[in-house]
């Protein structure tokens, strides 16, 4: 589904974010990017949609090489990647449903957007998606009227829109509070397996990452440090990929499990006040 | 701690600024006073006028009143004539404006030529007074206020133009980052992720530029641009100065309720 082959970004600055990159998705599910800032995670996500120019490498996504692709071609490649963002980046001056609706841009014309005539079954699914992260008739609300939950709610609603074949997330909880943070993980996780489309996170939190994702990869100055299943995390790959540091309270315990799975029932009520 | 141990401990002096910061204050402050009275000399003013200066300003005054109030009747058509021509003039501003400051916004521009053409038209708009655009179009379209409404126009897009590409410039990339991403076409992302953004300030600006217009229409009569400067003019040249007392209150008038209107809309635009 995603092939990255020794992807490099060097800054004009001379700063080298990526030294060589090899990552494969195949199946749909949640790839959970762990590393200290400013190991690459960030540059990562974005050279895979080409918001960051790649210096070099390829990434395959299905057939298509988006690397060698030109700027018409690569907008119609990013009409298959959905993208979710720490600062929620919505219009903050446009409504919930105009937010929502702009995942679709890349498949209407530019008086189209102007005028906001989306196809019907646009806005159906719209609606849909809106009920389904827990933002039911907010539709005609301002983005700049909502929390930082409600906002990323939108953010996911938006980037479904897209239908996409690949989520990338960047930081999706940082600028939440910690429940926030679960119930958006959770949403995000939920959905990725029920539209089966793969998600690469960037996530900080180390904890949420062993909790929700399916697989974690752990980048160190550029390169990948650790790629396995959530649970093969132990003291000695953190201190490979962060570098020396007393992680015994950090690790998950089995014991944790049943909290865990505990507080996924409240999550009809907790959804909307988010 | 006595308080001599603490004075012993702790500096007891503290100084804002080094004796040679303070020098150089003093140099700066004593320049600026040279500059003013060198000014001063230079301009060899006539200071025997100002002595009975008071006198002529009262003498003015008692010739302007009573207002000659019946002349408000000759005056009404040339002012709607004067809000007309700021009115029109500010609209065709905007159709101007906003491309150009999409081109002088860097982060908006196509390159780095089309950016140094939008600046260059902002510039070269702002570098020229309303009075002068008016006496380039008189001559161009002859006197009245086809001439007014074009020099309003083409002073107005160099302070629409500039305040708008600086806000462009400080919109959220975010936004528009996440516009990028949806696949969305260059004009979409200006059209979904940068105008909404700005457009509080559009109109904010459009707003105070009409009401900057009204004030400056009353004076394009004078070279001829249409308004009711012309009927200014005339009646200032004949001494007839109780026409001149109707004339100013209307234009203070006008000027206050154009002033009104832009302040209500900018307060109501979030």
């Amino acid at each position: 589904m995603l092939a990255i082959t020794d992807l490099v970004k060097v800054y004009p600055s001379g700063e080298q974010a990526l030294g060589g990159v090899n990552l494969q998705v195949e199946e749909p599910q949640v790839v959970a990017v762990i590393g200290s800032s400013g190991a690459g995670k960030s540059t990562l996500i974005r050279c895979i949609n080409r918001l960051v120019e790649p210096t070099s490498g390829r990434v395959l996504l299905k057939d298509t090489d988006v690397t060698a692709l030109s700027r018409r071609a690569l907008r119609r490649a990013r009409r298959r990647m959905g993208m979710i963002f720490q600062e929620y980046n919505l219009v903050e001056r446009l409504t919930v449903m105009e937010n929502v609706l702009s995942g679709r841009l890349g498949y209407v014309s530019f008086w189209q957007a102007y005028r906001r005539k989306y196809p019907s079954q646009d806005i159906s699914r719209a609606f849909e998606l809106l009920r389904r992260v827990g933002l039911e008739g907010y539709h005609n609300t301002r983005a700049d009227a909502l929390s930082g939950g409600q906002r990323q709610r939108v953010g996911i609603a938006r980037a479904l829109m897209q239908q996409p074949d690949l989520l990338l997330v960047d930081e999706p909880t940082a600028s939440l509070d910690p429940k926030t943070a679960r119930q958006i993980m959770r949403l995000l996780c939920e959905l990725a397996h029920e539209q089966g489309t793969p998600a690469l996170v960037n996530i900080h939190d180390v904890n949420l990452a062993q909790e929700f994702a399916d697989r974690v990869v752990g980048l160190a100055g550029g390169v990948i440090a650790f790629d396995g299943a959530a649970h093969e995390l132990t003291p000695a790959v953190l201190n490979e990929i962060y570098g020396e540091e007393d992680w015994s309270k950090t690790i998950k315990k089995p014991t944790a499990e049943r909290s865990a799975g505990e507080d996924r029932g409240s999550m009809e009520q907790e959804s909307a006040a988010g | 701690m006595t308080p001599e141990e603490h004075a012993r401990k702790y500096p007891q002096v503290w100084e804002r600024f080094t004796p040679r910061e303070t020098l150089v204050r003093y140099a700066w402050f004593i320049g600026i006073v040279f500059v003013a009275v060198w000014s001063l000399n230079r301009l060899e003013i006539p200071w025997f006028y100002f002595l009975d200066a008071h006198e002529q300003a009262a003498d003015l005054v008692a010739r302007m009143v009573p207002p000659y109030w019946e002349f408000f009747y000759d005056i009404a058509g040339p002012l709607i004539e004067t809000i007309h021509i700021a009115t029109l003039g500010t609209v065709i501003t905007v159709v101007f404006a906003l491309p150009i400051a999409f081109l002088a916004a860097r982060n908006t521009t196509p390159n780095a030529a089309t950016w140094f053409i939008g600046r260059f038209i902002l510039v070269a708009s702002r570098s020229v007074n309303t009075v002068v655009w008016g006496l380039i179009f008189v001559a161009v379209f002859g006197p009245g206020p086809m001439a007014g409404i074009w020099s309003i126009a083409a002073r107005s897009v160099g302070f629409v133009g500039k305040l708008t590409a600086e806000s462009i410039e400080e919109i959220d990339r975010g936004t528009t980052e996440a516009i990028e991403a949806t696949g969305a076409s260059r004009l979409q992302v200006l059209m979904i992720g940068v105008i909404p953004q700005v457009l509080p300030v559009i109109y904010g600006t459009i707003v105070y530029r009409w009401d900057i217009n009204i004030r400056e229409s009353t004076v394009l009569g004078f070279v001829g641009a249409g308004g009711i400067g012309i009927m200014l003019y005339s009646s200032i040249n004949q001494f007839a100065w109780h026409e001149v007392s109707v004339m100013l209150i209307a234009i203070f008038g006008i000027v206050l309720v154009s002033e009104l209107v832009s302040a209500t809309v900018r307060k109501r635009i979030t």
